[in-house]
């Protein structure tokens, strides 16, 4: 009278466990690498390595956005409004100091706290009304278009306030005609949040309850982990970081444009897959994302180098490059229901 | 009154109330026809609906890809990718006004959709990718297709070529675009509700794999369901470069996307697959394009567009939620079941 089914061990998929779990990252880096190795064979002056710096100074709002993004992918969600919150909270800069006439570092507070606000907002809807993700962050796509549009339908220039000329101001590393680089603070900025976001996600409980959600919602409510506050806390993580990157996108431009960013939540989402996360949640890496925003921009540098080629050429390969990723992790989840068999 | 209807009672009244909301500020002209000169129907509402063909096309092919439980992100590439391939095929010929020529690069571009659309549902039911990592990929990539398809220039088709009447012309005085998308409508609704097909692909979408160990061919429907999305996206974006004589590959159907599943929830579709209302995701396109109009109409800026959509997207997704309804109807429901604590605890968790 043994049931076997019972007292079998309990299977637990092997996906992503032990070295398996490396395999996309290490993927990811090894394209990089032969990316950067590409250019240095190809083109003169690629090995300066103000090239590399300058990956971190053009990408730092996108390395923002992804990483808040990570974040909402790992829990098994998606975030399509990270472009428009960005656009609105560059706006929102320039239209509460220049306009407004508040404190520019009173201003850049309020910008992040409403983004989280935000963020919060959309995840308590998503949680509690159980709408799906997808539709409820398209809410604030459209919203923060509009409202940017309402604020200003042209561009709104920054330049007379002091403060955003902060973000520019930069660090040597040795003169960059020897062999040096330099990089400006809105990267530092950046480094941080990656630095923040590693540690909260690898060394906190919140961090290991997002890779609970994503894993199995049921299985994290089950075991009493607090999936409310983990699912409304990575949206507003994103909202946050989106704030962020308007903001540095503020710092950077020194402008507000009201279109920028169309299409930055498809780069962003690309980047996290790219950096080796499952798009189904639970199993990737912040470090991973890096990578990601690193190959994207790897690419885009290559084809400034190459001078003759569209820039359109840089979402092509992003899109063949997610296509081969996602087909990547498909046999590899293939690969690991076979072992458990 | 049977489901069917019920399920229609809201998109109708909301339509109705948009038109009465435009008759009041703009007077009875919005909604009468007018015939122009050259014998065409013209009028506010009818341009609303010639301007909604290539949205309701879309709409159409993401209802039967929403009914199997999938979404297909990648339209409004498409539609630039068809937009595109039509006009530069045309553009390059020596002579642009050849009927056999327009007739070739449409036949051309439809090719192409139906290829990409098949594409997608090649990935979705035989490599079992999720239907909107699938889609991604041609949402990221498709433009830059588009783009090298017309060398990164807007090809202009001249005004004399017959392909414009695609967009422009008109048929027994009604527009061409409203024809090609009530055909498409009607051929549609006939395919799925006086044939099985229907039935299966609500199957599908409830259970594919069910649906297979019932004998239901899953993955072919799959795949065929995504080759229609394709081909209407490829249709309407063939409808909107000829109505402007160009292809945009940057900005032609840009958020079409977005635009179309908006007017298949609108409609009564749930995005859980299983159940589908063509009739309602028609009502839900003229709806968003009357939406447009009043906009205008009662004095705002264009502008407001966005935003006005981002409350419809709410106010629809949280109408649809149970859990919404119930909190919100609780405090009305307090007398009948008294002892409810189950429910808020259900609400609160």
């Amino acid at each position: 009278m043994t049931a076997p089914t019972l007292t079998a061990r309990p299977t637990r998929s092997k996906l992503f466990d032990g070295l398996t779990r490396y395999v996309p990252i290490g993927a990811t880096i090894g394209l990089l690498a032969a990316l950067y190795l590409g250019g240095v064979a190809n083109y003169p002056n690629f090995d300066n390595p103000q090239v590399v710096a300058k990956l971190f100074i053009d990408n730092a709002p996108l390395l923002v956005v992804a990483v808040g993004m990570t974040f909402v992918i790992l829990s098994g969600g998606i975030d399509l409004s990270v472009g428009s919150v960005m656009a609105f909270a560059t706006m929102a800069c320039a239209w509460l100091t220049v306009d407004a006439g508040v404190a520019a570092p009173l201003a850049t507070v309020l910008v992040l706290a409403f983004g989280t606000a935000w963020g919060l907002l959309v995840g308590a809807v998503i949680h509690y009304f159980h709408v799906q993700p997808f539709i409820a962050t398209l809410v604030g796509l459209f919203l923060f278009r509009g409202l940017t549009l309402q604020i200003s339908a042209t561009d709104v220039s920054m330049r007379e306030i002091g403060f955003f000329q902060w973000g520019m101001t930069h660090v040597d590393f040795g003169e960059v005609r020897d062999g040096g680089f330099w990089l400006p603070y809105l990267s530092f900025v950046a480094f941080a949040v990656v630095a923040v976001a590693f540690v909260v996600l690898h060394y906190t409980r919140f961090g290991r309850g997002v890779y609970a959600v994503g894993g199995s919602e049921t299985s994290a409510l089950l075991m009493g982990l607090p999936v409310a506050r983990t699912k409304i806390g990575v949206y507003a993580i994103s909202g946050c970081c989106a704030a962020l990157a308007g903001v540095l996108a503020a710092f950077a431009t020194k402008s507000a444009n009201p279109l920028a960013n169309v299409g930055t939540e498809l780069d962003a989402i690309a980047a996290v897959v790219i950096g080796g996360t499952l798009l189904t949640g639970g199993a990737g890496f912040v470090l991973g994302t890096v990578a990601g925003v690193m190959v994207w921009g790897m690419l885009n540098t290559l084809i400034a180098f190459q001078g003759n080629l569209s820039s359109w050429w840089a979402r092509i390969v992003m899109g063949a490059l997610l296509l081969a990723f996602i087909l990547l992790q498909r046999v590899l989840a293939r690969s690991g229901e076979k072992r458990r068999t | 009154m049977n489901a069917y209807a019920k399920r229609l009672l809201w998109p109708v009244l909301i339509l109705l109330a948009l038109i009465a909301v435009n008759i009041v500020a703009t007077g009875v002209d919005f909604i009468v026809p007018s015939v122009n000169d050259d014998g065409r129907l013209g009028g506010a509402f009818v341009n609303i609906l010639r301007r909604s063909a290539p949205l309701l096309l879309i709409a159409l092919g993401m209802t039967l890809v929403i009914a199997t439980k999938g979404i297909d992100l990648s339209v409004g590439a498409v539609y630039a990718i068809g937009a595109a391939i039509a006009c530069q095929t045309i553009i390059d010929a020596p002579d642009q006004t050849a009927g056999g020529l327009v007739l070739a690069a449409v036949a051309l571009a439809l090719a192409a959709t139906a290829a990409i659309g098949a594409w997608n549902g090649v990935m979705v039911a035989h490599f079992g990718i999720q239907p909107i990592v699938a889609t991604l990929v041609l949402m990221i990539a498709g433009r830059g297709i588009a783009q090298l398809v017309t060398g990164g220039q807007i090809p202009k088709v001249q005004d004399a070529s017959p392909f414009t009447e695609l967009g422009r012309g008109a048929f027994l005085t009604v527009p061409i675009p409203i024809w090609i998308a009530a055909l498409v409508l009607t051929a549609l609704a006939l395919l799925t509700r006086r044939t099985a097909l229907g039935m299966l692909l609500e199957s599908v979408g409830g259970n594919p794999e069910a649906s297979r160990l019932a004998g239901i061919r899953s993955r072919g429907i799959t795949v065929l369901v995504y080759l229609v999305c394709g081909l209407c996206a490829g249709l309407a974006g063939l409808i909107g470069a000829a109505n402007l004589g160009s292809a945009d590959a940057n900005n032609g159907g840009l958020w079409i996307e977005l635009d179309a599943i908006l007017a298949v929830v609108i409609g009564g579709t749930a995005l859980l697959g299983g159940r589908f209302f063509l009739l309602g995701t028609a009502i839900g396109v003229v709806i968003i394009g009357t939406l447009e109009d009043t906009i205008i109409n009662v004095g705002l800026s264009s502008q407001w567009q966005f935003t006005a959509k981002a409350v419809v997207v709410f106010a629809v997704a949280l109408l649809q939620s149970p859990e919404f309804r119930g909190w919100v109807l609780r405090p009305l429901r307090r007398r009948p079941e008294a002892p409810a604590p189950a429910q808020a605890e259900e609400a609160a968790s």
